[in-house]
């Protein structure tokens, strides 16, 4: 008997289980696939604040703090730097926009630093001529999702969590006490708490508990390049959405952009349209790119609430049942800080994060 | 109305182009390559002088022959060279000819995609002056060159001799063939062998014709090892070393099946070719609807089998479509094929894989040289705990790199099989990723 069970191996599972396992919980985790394969490995690497709804921003400043210790965390550095997050406005409405966000944000300390063009130019030559202003966070990064996420879960296992590979949950009872759940490889576990954080996956453990949520899957567009000689000091994006890129110390840049499609329901392509899209339009706001060669492409399958926020926080219905999913494109940076809020839950009855915001209950009209 | 298209302007696909013809459907035939003809037929630049005789030996006939099929093809249907399949996607091919970005959309398809060699590397064939057997081969086919002045070819399989004889008769001074198939294993094949005696011949014919010319020839002879700082220098195989200025090495032929896995063809293992192969039925329908494999690309039986099997998924496809074919002519082309199958298993056991490769590739040895990738850091990640081949390459960068494994999958499966305990097609296969090949930024694309 485990004292919980987290459904899903992703990054948010993941955290949970770390945390969990740390306070000294018996935890047991459930993988249907491998730990990290889905939106938690494939992702951009985006490890942002800026940007965020402000709502969000306690949780990631907390995820900000975490991800500063995470050598200690999961024993490797996941290629994490915090080189800084340029966030690029294209006209003057949206150079507006960026100074009203570092308006609205400044209680929370993010260290934006607003440059024109000018400053710009000096700063970050090789933005090219379309932007032409652009917001800072200095201590914003990128890491790499490869090695991080599967590392959160080598990390619980560490610290004494279980870790089930290849075992999909397929069936849960819960008796008023415990829940039951049943894998298709035969497993079969009980715990009094379980956390779901089973990603793009999770509605229907939602549903099956009397709370459904309107949660669609969609599959931002990926894609790599060879290496080149290493130009980009900031990880980037647009203002408005459009292509952000970075550049990992390989020489590969990174860029993502638009959207593909469901190969099935657990993988994903990026499609030739957006494809295109970023081969055509990138070098207008990354010159440099004109002419280098784009040698991998690749999505994921992430959820999202049609207010593009997370569920994170107890079910309505059922005592025991924690939810933590629907990151819409941005848990990564997330994921440590929801983990620990889940954690906390189980462990102290409360988050000491702000988590309301998130509630299941917003669904039920 | 949609087209069919045919990929790969290779024996495969230009018979395939050809069948349909006769039956009055003007296919589009794309190519990557230049001048159609595919790898054994490659047809040198406009404007050198070379004789088919001196190109192909031979094979001239054969090959004029599919050269000929080809131009009076050209003019009649919609032929597409230099132009690469990137992507598949909802019924439509994903092109890029000169940088321009466009796409085709197909109402029925044939993959005639070939195969390049099976690379096991060795330590220091990253060195400038190494190249695949194949690749030497298209030097010297294609641009009248050879890799070098005093050449070292190894590995094993048909292609190893003929190589051998080719750059001989071309004027190379070949230091030495190493063959790490043993003789006995040549002796045990001959049985099924004598199945396609001509072709045997001709295999008998190029070795005795090494002998004559004084070109060394050592079987149960594996490379060990390539010597050289800014270039090659050397060989080591045993006890033994040879000085040479380059190396040509490769271990028979791999599919090219990254656009059947972008179509969602269905694989399975296929222990003959030691690899993953997507399915089709005797007449070469895959596992999708509409979608036809031939040739090498679906799996390794050489030149005469892919043009017979793309003439037999052209008439698969005419018949899906409802055109009334010649009713006798598939079983006739099937029952060939089968026969030449019976051969491949005779070569199979006359070149066996080295099954110790793996166990024995030292851990320095880079196995991905896009990446920089050392069989010790794959054995690292099995040793974590990994062994399905796309998370060994999730956390080792292994097959991510430009040439998205085609070089180094099968290599890398093989250590990780080795490592981890596990069965070669336990470990799974590469997952396919677009773009097939790199794709530049700034491409222009069609309105
Ligand atoms: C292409 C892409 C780019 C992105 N870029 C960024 C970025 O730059 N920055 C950022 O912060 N975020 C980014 N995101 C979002 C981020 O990756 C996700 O929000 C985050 O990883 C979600 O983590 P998760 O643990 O909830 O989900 P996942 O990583 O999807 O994990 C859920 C897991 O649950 C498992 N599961 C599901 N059902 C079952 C079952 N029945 N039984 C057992 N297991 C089950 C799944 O197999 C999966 O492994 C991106 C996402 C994608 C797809």
């Amino acid at each position: 008997m485990s004292d919980v069970i987290v459904l899903g191996g992703g990054i948010v599972g993941a955290s949970a289980a770390l945390m969990l396992a740390q306070k000294g919980q018996r935890v047991t985790l459930v993988e249907r696939d491998f730990c990290g394969s889905h939106s938690s490995g494939v992702n951009y690497g985006g490890v942002r604040r800026q940007g965020r709804p402000l709502h969000q921003l306690p949780l990631s400043q907390r995820a900000h703090q975490l991800w500063g210790e995470l050598p200690g965390l999961i024993g490797i550095d996941g290629e994490y730097v915090r080189c800084g997050h340029l966030k690029l406005a294209r006209s003057a409405a949206d150079f507006a926009a960026l100074h009203a966000y570092a308006e609205r944000t400044r209680e929370f300390d993010l260290g934006l630093q607003l440059l024109d063009r000018a400053e710009l130019r000096a700063r970050f030559p090789w933005v090219g001529d379309v932007a032409v202003g652009a917001s800072l966070c200095p201590e914003d990064g990128h890491a790499n999702p490869r090695l991080v996420s599967p590392a959160f879960a080598r990390a619980a296992q560490c610290h004494g969590a279980v870790v089930h590979e290849q075992a999909e949950v397929v069936r849960i009872k819960h008796d008023g006490r415990v829940f039951q759940v049943h894998c298709a490889n035969g497993l079969h576990l009980h715990a009094p708490w379980l956390l779901n954080c089973a990603g793009a996956w999770a509605g229907s453990v939602a549903a099956q508990f009397g709370e459904p949520v309107p949660i669609t899957s969609a599959h931002p567009a990926m894609l790599v390049t060879e290496p080149l000689p290493v130009v980009m000091d900031v990880s980037t994006g647009v203002e408005g959405g459009g292509i952000y890129a970075r550049q990992v110390a390989r020489g590969n840049c990174i860029l993502g952009g638009g959207r593909g499609f469901a190969l099935g329901p657990r993988q994903a392509r990026p499609g030739q349209a957006a494809v295109l899209e970023i081969l055509r339009n990138a070098a207008e706001l990354y010159p440099f790119l004109q002419g280098a060669q784009a040698i991998r492409t690749w999505s994921g399958t992430e959820g999202y609430l049609p207010d593009h926020e997370p569920v994170i926080g107890p079910s309505s219905t059922t005592p025991g049942l924690l939810h933590g999913f629907g990151f819409a494109g941005a848990g990564f940076q997330l994921g440590p800080a929801v983990g620990e809020a889940l954690a906390e839950i189980v462990c102290s009855g409360a988050s000491r994060q702000p988590i309301e915001a998130f509630s299941i209950r917003r669904f039920q009209a | 109305m949609k087209p069919v298209v045919i990929v790969g302007a290779g024996p495969a696909g230009i018979s395939a182009a050809r069948t349909l013809l006769d039956y009055g459907i003007r296919a589009c035939l794309v190519d990557e390559g230049l001048r159609g003809g595919g790898q054994i037929y490659r047809r040198q630049p406009e404007g050198f002088q070379r004789t088919a005789q001196q190109l192909y030996g031979f094979e001239a006939g054969k090959a004029q022959a599919v050269h000929r099929t080809l131009d009076e093809l050209a003019p009649l249907i919609d032929y597409r060279p230099r132009t690469l399949v990137w992507n598949a996607e909802d019924q439509r091919l994903d092109l890029l000819t000169d940088n321009r970005a466009d796409s085709v959309e197909y109402s029925r398809l044939i993959v005639a995609t070939g195969a390049t060699d099976r690379i096991l590397p060795v330590p220091g064939w990253t060195l400038p002056g190494v190249y695949s057997l194949g690749a030497a081969q298209i030097a010297l086919k294609y641009q009248g060159c050879a890799i070098g002045e005093r050449v070292a070819l190894c590995g094993s399989g048909p292609l190893l001799y003929l190589v051998a004889y080719q750059y001989a008769k071309a004027g190379a001074t070949v230091v030495a063939v190493l063959d790490s198939a043993p003789f006995s294993a040549q002796c045990r094949a001959l049985p099924a062998l004598l199945g396609q005696p001509a072709t045997l011949a001709k295999g008998m014919y190029y070795r005795a014709w090494l002998t004559a010319h004084g070109v060394p020839v050592h079987q149960g002879a594996t490379l060990a090892q390539i010597d050289g700082v800014q270039r090659v220098s050397g060989i080591r195989w045993g006890a033994h070393t040879l000085a040479c200025d380059a190396v040509a090495f490769a271990h028979a032929l791999r599919s090219e099946t990254q656009l059947a896995d972008l179509l969602g063809c269905a694989f399975a293992w296929n222990p003959l070719n030691r690899a993953w192969l997507p399915t089709r039925d005797s007449a070469g329908r895959s596992s999708v609807n509409g979608v036809y494999l031939a040739g090498d690309g679906a799996a390794i039986m050489g030149a005469d089998a892919a043009q017979m099997a793309g003439e037999r998924a052209a008439l698969a496809l005419l018949e899906d479509a409802g055109v009334a074919t010649d009713r006798h002519r598939p079983a006739v082309l099937e029952q060939q094929l089968a026969r030449i199958q019976r051969f491949r298993l005779g070569l199979e056991t006359a070149f066996p894989f080295p099954e110790k490769w793996a166990a024995q590739a030292p851990d320095n040895l880079t196995v991905c040289r896009c990446e920089e990738v050392s069989a010790g850091d794959i054995r690292a990640v099995v040793d974590d705990g990994h062994w399905e081949i796309n998370r060994v390459k999730a956390h080792c960068r292994v097959g991510m790199g430009r040439c998205q494994g085609r070089l180094c999958g099968l290599a890398a499966a093989e250590i990780v099989a080795e490592r981890s305990g596990r069965s070669v097609e336990d470990v799974g296969r590469l997952r396919g990723q677009a773009p097939i090949k790199p794709l530049p930024f700034g491409v222009q694309v069609q309105p």
